[in-house]
């Protein structure tokens, strides 16, 4: 087996990166949401000043890119690749913005887990030894979502009490081999699983199992239980999806009931009608960027896991009756070096 | 897909299923009840309107009605309201003549923005469409049916 292999999915980092940087931008009703006054910019209105949701979402891709790599007094010349993706089809969005940062590119889709998945291969290419500098950004944008995968937006329709409101935002995250913490010191590669699940309305049961999944792989490769996280953070299973979660990982002996929270269930308040909470490629990315990462240099959390979680489905494929999978990936993130 | 699979995938659908809140089907049918009554009741109002106002026929006051409640529906749409009515209306506001105004006027807006031909063009039927297709398939139906029976 590979040198730094721990069981089937896990790796330990050699030499655990960190997270020199990091910008999140969100929209107008995330701005309102309890996280507010964490995030980097809040946008005023959905469109940003541009002609299209897509060009306002792009924009916000590439404005978090830069304001990364200016809080780290480096150009973009200076960053040895960049990872990113986001929702809309052909990552439409990360191309675009690629295009403009100049910045030798890898474009990834992995839903909503694209944050993680990119955190992942970005830590692993500096680990190796292959980059100083690394770039992982994702962004979701809720009109442009809702466009493709849903109805127009003002078209009256109501929705069922576990759909989930996809995030506008975008969270960039500046990996390099300094010493300086937060440190990503474990990965844990989830596996597409799928029992079922065809209610699009419904993500978040469509992702708990792979979730549950990625926890437990987590777990028995390390040899540790949740004691030793401080907390577990799951990216869009939304409130059903983490309670659907938790009972999961309950019958297969681990409680993490009291130190799982969610991502989609942080970033909005009660009142703000977006049911079951919020969803996509944003959406770990500024909960994490702006509000975990601000708590773990306050000294509040030392070490934790967080768990980026994606719905792998396209339009073409639910018309067809086709089930939703879903996939998970974990980063263990951790003040010490280890 | 093996057998132990199947059962797994089952348990957890059925699980699934009873876990999940349901939308509450009884405020739910009310509320479309008073929403569609109410959007209706407007547009006897119009059709009594056309009647003694304009002396229209039963015909010509149908036609005038429908031509009232759609651009309603399609002026509503486009202030950013009906959606908001369609949020706590459901059936209510989709059954309607208003719905259907609101099913083209949206995706219009919508897509604007990829053009007049491949944007609005193509796109503004994409929800009324299936309606056009079965509504008047039905209707044909119904017909020949009335044609051979009467």
């Amino acid at each position: 087996m590979a040198k730094h292999r721990l069981g089937g999915q896990t790796i330990k980092l050699e030499n655990p990166p960190c997270i020199l940087s990091r910008a999140t931008i969100v929209g107008k009703k995330e701005g309102q949401g309890p996280l507010g006054e964490y995030f980097d910019v809040v946008l005023e209105d959905s469109l940003w000043g541009e002609k299209t949701w897509e060009k306002a979402e792009c924009r916000m891709y590439q404005e978090a890119a830069k304001m990364a790599i200016t809080r780290a007094g480096k150009q973009p010349q200076d960053i040895n690749y960049l990872f990113g993706g986001d929702l809309l089809n052909q990552i439409i969005t990360a191309n675009l913005a690629a295009r403009s940062l100049g910045i030798p590119f890898f474009g990834l889709y992995g839903a909503c887990s694209t944050l993680t998945e990119s955190m992942s291969l970005g830590a692993m290419v500096i680990s190796a030894g292959y980059a100083d500098l690394v770039l992982c950004v994702t962004s979701s944008h809720f009109c442009t979502a809702e466009r493709q995968y849903r109805f127009p937006l003002e078209m009256g329709t109501q929705r069922p009490p576990t759909a989930q409101w996809t995030v506008t935002g975008a969270g960039a995250f500046l990996l390099s081999n300094h010493m300086k913490p937060p440190y990503i010191t474990h990965i844990t590669t989830g596996k597409v699983i799928d029992y079922g699940i065809t209610d699009t309305n419904n993500m978040g049961a469509a992702m708990a199992p792979a979730a549950a999944a990625t926890i437990k792989a987590h777990f028995e490769d390390t040899q540790q239980g949740p004691d030793a996280y401080d907390l577990i953070v799951t990216g869009d299973l939304g409130r059903f999806g983490r309670e659907l979660t938790i009972d999961l990982l309950k019958k297969e002996g681990y409680d993490i009931s009291d130190r799982l929270i969610d991502c989609g269930c942080e970033i909005y308040s009660k009142d703000q009608d977006v049911h079951a909470g919020g969803s996509g490629c944003g959406c770990s990315a500024v909960v994490f960027g702006a509000y975990i990462l601000r708590k773990m240099e306050e000294g509040v959390y030392k070490r934790i896991l967080l768990l980026s979680t994606g719905a792998l489905l396209s339009t073409t494929s639910c018309q067809q009756g086709e089930s939703i999978p879903g996939i998970a990936h974990a980063v263990t993130i951790d003040m010490d070096r280890g | 897909m093996d057998v132990k699979q199947q059962k797994l995938n089952k348990e957890y659908q059925i699980y699934v299923q009873r876990k999940m809140p349901k939308s509450n089907l009884l405020r739910d049918c009310i509320l479309a009840f008073l929403v569609g009554g109410l959007i209706c009741t407007i547009g006897q109002a119009v059709n009594n309107f056309g009647k003694s106002y304009f002396n229209l026929n039963t015909e010509e006051a149908s036609a005038f009605t429908a031509i009232v409640m759609i651009f309603i529906g399609a002026l509503l749409t486009g202030l950013g309201v009906y959606d908001d009515i369609g949020k706590y209306g459901g059936a209510g506001s989709v059954v309607p003549i208003t719905g259907f105004a609101n099913s083209i006027v949206s995706p219009a807006m919508e897509f604007k923005k990829e053009g007049y031909v491949f944007g609005v063009g193509s796109k503004l039927f994409s929800i009324a469409g299936p309606v056009l297709v079965y509504g008047i398939t039905a209707s044909v139906l119904v017909g020949l049916i009335y044609f051979f029976v009467k």
